[in-house]
């Protein structure tokens, strides 16, 4: 019957035995010069009639900078929109802990960017992994961003001339990053929040809260619903529309300790995927240089510590190994300002995932700092020395109480310690340039899908693709598909929502009735450890391996000892964690398959096997210039392959000494 | 260090709560309030038990989800989150009371986890300025002095945790609506709705079944964003003008 005897155990499916599939591309992008795609591609839309628009249900799953702007966007324009949040309130969405900033090119700085510098820096900084169309999109879109979010009140922080303030981010040498001290992610989805509530309000937005999609209903071929939890009684309900739009974020708690809040999970895309919704470039992840590093075995989560503290604090660690005095005992030659000094060009910014792995590499030389040698120090002593330290607690107040309230050390006067932590996903369902799956009626926004970073991504980059998704891409694409749509309705009794609740239903009673002895979270941990090491910074055949064999095995574990107590007919927090869980299992493993099968090291991915000889990730473009779409088959999966194709930003080896 | 825990457990909204003991062991003083938590809850789904239901996401103080009145004060001893109380606050031996936040408006829905939904009523009745997805004129059309765009930034950085309803002895949301009308009515971007927003928010706030303001102060005492307390004047004003 239901397809989750395969996550009973019994046969594990051997991933390994995965195919190569006829090769898929992206149908929607006009042809033509790439500034003009965007307009030509709205131009050439389908509109609904404002008086039609009505009649549509649109179902957003998701609250965040994403489904935020888009939930809001779309019942301005007239939709009906039933809209979904597992939180008690839709302002609660993950993107309220973005701390660092947003870009756009707008350059107000007359430093030289420009909406052609920013789509380069965006292509190049994922490692030539990403969409040239999309990319370029993404770099137009961002300048209405800004003025979007000044009309509705967001809080960017002003000079004395009452403009707007910027600051240069990592990766970048222009001052394009607009922000709101270092709580730009809160202001821009309280922006969103507030849009939504106008629309709540007045009846336009039908919002769900304490709900959580468990699984989408695809009937002839096309998403029509989903079918959630509300998670105060239990109680499984299926919701019909005309389409479905996933903005349930990204993927990084599958490793159990990351900078994610602790509820975001991947069962909302993975059931989608199971559904038929390709997966693309799931081991793509981002670690990011700068978090508080771990305390103990109790760490719930990690704690980011923002980027743009890099452009006033100095990275080092000590000269030599095993050096255990205390940061102001170790004189200023027997430091170690390692970024500075291999990357003179770009120093302390360069991007993301080249700062994680030379952290990485002075951790594992022995010359870590802190607790288990898992560290290196960020240190400001210089910056308060230049600036003093009025000007550096304006700029990083919020930050440094953050950082004495949970390490209890003062940054002020003892260099901050930190260390890279899963923070951001760049996989996610593979979508063309309207922002939809391969489920027609089905899109994907935000970081739930794959489309505009590549293989990193720079800072200050996701708040710009999340809103950009949202507020200008998702409307004119979605009416375009409703526009040419004939949708006949589904009826209630339709025999598919009754075999998808029943699916939903009884994969929770199995849950229940395992009756084991060990928690969901203990589980967690032992996934997530076995990620971090064999999927995590860097990535070698018979690590990946090694987790691809034992994943199985976790999860027959899980099926024979995982204990829930209660039912699933009320509020469970512990039947939540483990119902994510599952997915997380399959997940886990299609993300180790596709780091293993991509043998290049392309930005985050990085394959020991493929350096350059001082250690830097070698990308293998005659093979692997391509994005991985997985295809669910219930056993080994498919491999579709999208060529990229790069006519306007050439493929180099990314240099940023 | 080993801790007694004394908390409430309550089933539903409908079924009487109780506080009720629990001992835990082994707790560091790095972990936080909530790892403490989950600790506990750890113990407790091992026995079989049902694990305490709780409110929290993000635990970075920041997403607002998390909150419970810990020893009679909200947040606890710390001036933060629940999620960012650190346990080196305590002490061996220590008995720590934990309850929901208590507030006419704030239905308990389970143990520690209340209905804040009115919170969110508040805004949509006017918590935000008008501007469609598109209506935009370019960011840099209306200058903000530097002093309103700061002074509307203290305020916009409410979290929504509804720590200052839980601290007022009437269960006034009075630090909560003032914060969002002063965050937008300063700007002059508000400034068309600046009268109606106002009205619609006390309105809403009223009907929403919140406590008078008697200018206790616990509320801004209280919250962890440090939300101050005269942005409750501020909207006063703005009320009379309006």
């Amino acid at each position: 019957m239901n397809d989750h005897h395969t996550n009973a155990g019994e046969a594990p499916m051997s991933y390994l035995d995965y195919t190569v599939g006829e090769p898929i591309a992206d149908t929607r992008a006009p042809a033509g010069p790439i500034e003009q795609r965007w307009d030509r591609r709205r131009f050439e839309a389908k509109l609904v009639n404002p008086a039609n628009r009505r009649k549509h249900r649109v179902i957003v799953v998701g609250t965040g900078l994403a489904g935020g702007a888009a939930g809001a966007t779309l019942a301005e324009q007239g939709y009906h929109v039933v809209q979904f949040c597992f939180q008690d309130s839709p302002r609660r969405a993950h993107s309220i802990a973005a701390q660092g900033g947003i870009n756009a090119a707008k350059n107000y700085r007359n430093d030289g960017d420009s909406i052609r510098r920013l789509f380069y820096d965006t292509v190049k900084g994922g490692d030539f992994r990403a969409r040239e169309s999309n990319v370029h999109r993404l770099a137009q879109v961002s300048v209405e961003i800004i003025d979007q979010c000044v009309a509705q009140g967001v809080p960017f922080a002003r000079e004395y001339g009452g403009l707007l303030d910027t600051r240069s981010f990592g990766g970048v040498q222009v001052s394009r990053t607009f922000y709101a001290r270092g709580q730009t992610g809160q202001q821009l989805l309280l922006g969103a929040y507030q849009a939504l509530s106008r629309q709540i309000a007045a009846g336009n937005v039908e919002l769900h809260a304490r709900t959580e999609m468990l699984d989408l209903i695809v009937v002839d071929g096309r998403a029509r619903g989903i079918v959630a939890r509300d998670l105060v009684t239990g109680e499984i309900t299926s919701h019909l529309a005309d389409a479905v739009v996933l903005a349930t974020g990204g993927y990084g708690n599958v490793f159990y300790l990351s900078t994610n809040a602790k509820n975001s999970n991947a069962t909302a895309i993975w059931r989608a995927h199971r559904r038929g919704a390709y997966f693309a470039n799931p081991c793509f992840t981002q670690i990011h240089p700068t978090c508080i590093p771990r305390s103990g075995d109790h760490q719930s989560k990690l704690t980011l510590m923002s980027e743009s503290l890099r452009n006033d604090g100095r990275i080092w660690v000590p000269k030599a190994k095993g050096d255990t005095r205390p940061p102001g005992q170790i004189p200023e030659d027997e430091r170690d300002y390692y970024l500075e000094r291999i990357y003179p060009a770009f120093g302390n910014l360069v991007p993301r995932d080249i700062a994680s792995r030379a952290a990485k590499v002075v951790c594992d030389e022995g010359r870590g700092v802190g607790p288990g040698g898992q560290g290196v120090y960020l240190d400001f002593a210089d910056a308060i020395a230049r600036l003093g330290r009025a000007a550096v607690e304006a700029k990083y107040g919020n930050l440094f109480e953050m950082y004495q309230r949970i390490t209890a050390e003062d940054p002020y006067t003892v260099p901050m310690r930190i260390y890279p932590a899963i923070h951001y996903t760049m996989g996610g369902l593979w979508v063309d340039y309207d922002l939809q799956t391969t489920v027609p009626g089905l899109f994907a926004i935000g970081e739930a899908n794959f489309s505009d970073h590549g293989a990193n991504r720079l800072g200050a980059s996701a708040l710009m693709q999340g809103l950009a998704d949202g507020y200008f891409v998702l409307p004119p694409t979605l009416n375009d598909y409703l526009g040419r749509t004939r949708l006949d309705p589904v009826p209630a009794d339709h025999p598919e929502l009754a075999e998808v609740e029943a699916e939903v239903t009884d994969r929770l009673h199995l849950i229940l009735a395992v009756d084991g002895d060990r928690t969901p979270d203990s589980f967690h941990r032992e996934l997530g450890e076995l990620l971090w090491d064999n999927c995590g910074m860097a990535r070698d055949e018979a690590g990946l391996r090694h987790a691809l064999a034992r994943i199985p095995e976790l999860r027959a574990e899980f099926w024979r000892r995982i204990k829930v107590p209660g039912t699933g007919a009320e509020l469970n927090q512990a039947l939540e964690k483990a119902n994510r869980l599952v997915d997380y299992f399959e997940l886990a493993e299609l993300m180790c398959l596709d780091a293993l099968h991509r043998s290049e090291s392309c930005g985050g991915h990085f394959r020991t096997e493929s350096a350059t000889p001082d250690g830097e990730a070698a990308r293998r473009d005659e093979e692997f210039s391509y994005a991985a779409a997985w295809e669910y088959t219930g056993d080994a999966p498919v491999l579709h392959k999208e060529e990229l194709l790069f006519e306007h930003v050439h493929p180099t080896q990314r240099s940023y000494a | 260090m080993n801790l007694t825990l004394r908390i409430w457990r309550q089933q539903g909204p409908d079924t009487p709560g109780e506080m009720t003991e629990y001992r835990v062991s082994g707790i560091s003083e790095d972990m936080s309030f909530l790892e403490m938590l989950d600790t506990l809850n750890e113990e407790l789904i091992l026995r079989g038990d049902r694990p305490v239901a709780f409110d929290h996401d993000c635990r970075e103080g920041i997403c607002g989800a998390c909150g419970m009145v810990i020893n009679g004060q909200a947040h606890g001893p710390e001036r933060t989150t629940t999620c960012q109380l650190h346990m080196r606050h305590f002490e061996d031996g220590d008995t720590i009371d934990v309850e929901p936040w208590r507030a006419g408006a704030f239905p308990v829905v389970r143990d520690l986890v209340v209905d804040r939904s009115a919170l969110d009523r508040i805004i949509g009745s006017g918590g935000y300025i008008t501007a469609p997805t598109g209506s935009a004129p370019e960011a840099h059309a209306t200058a903000v002095p530097k002093e309103a765009a700061d002074l509307a930034f203290e305020h916009a950085e409410c979290i929504g945790c509804g720590a200052c309803v839980a601290a007022c002895p009437n269960g006034s949301a009075m630090l909560f609506t003032a914060a969002k009308v002063v965050h937008l009515n300063v700007l002059p971007q508000g400034a068309p709705e600046r009268a109606s927003r106002v009205r619609n928010m006390v309105g809403a706030m009223d009907a929403e079944g919140f406590g008078g303001c008697t200018n206790t102060g616990e509320c801004a005492t209280a919250c962890p964003k440090g939300i101050p307390l005269t942005g409750i004047a501020r909207l006063n004003r703005e009320f009379l003008r309006s």
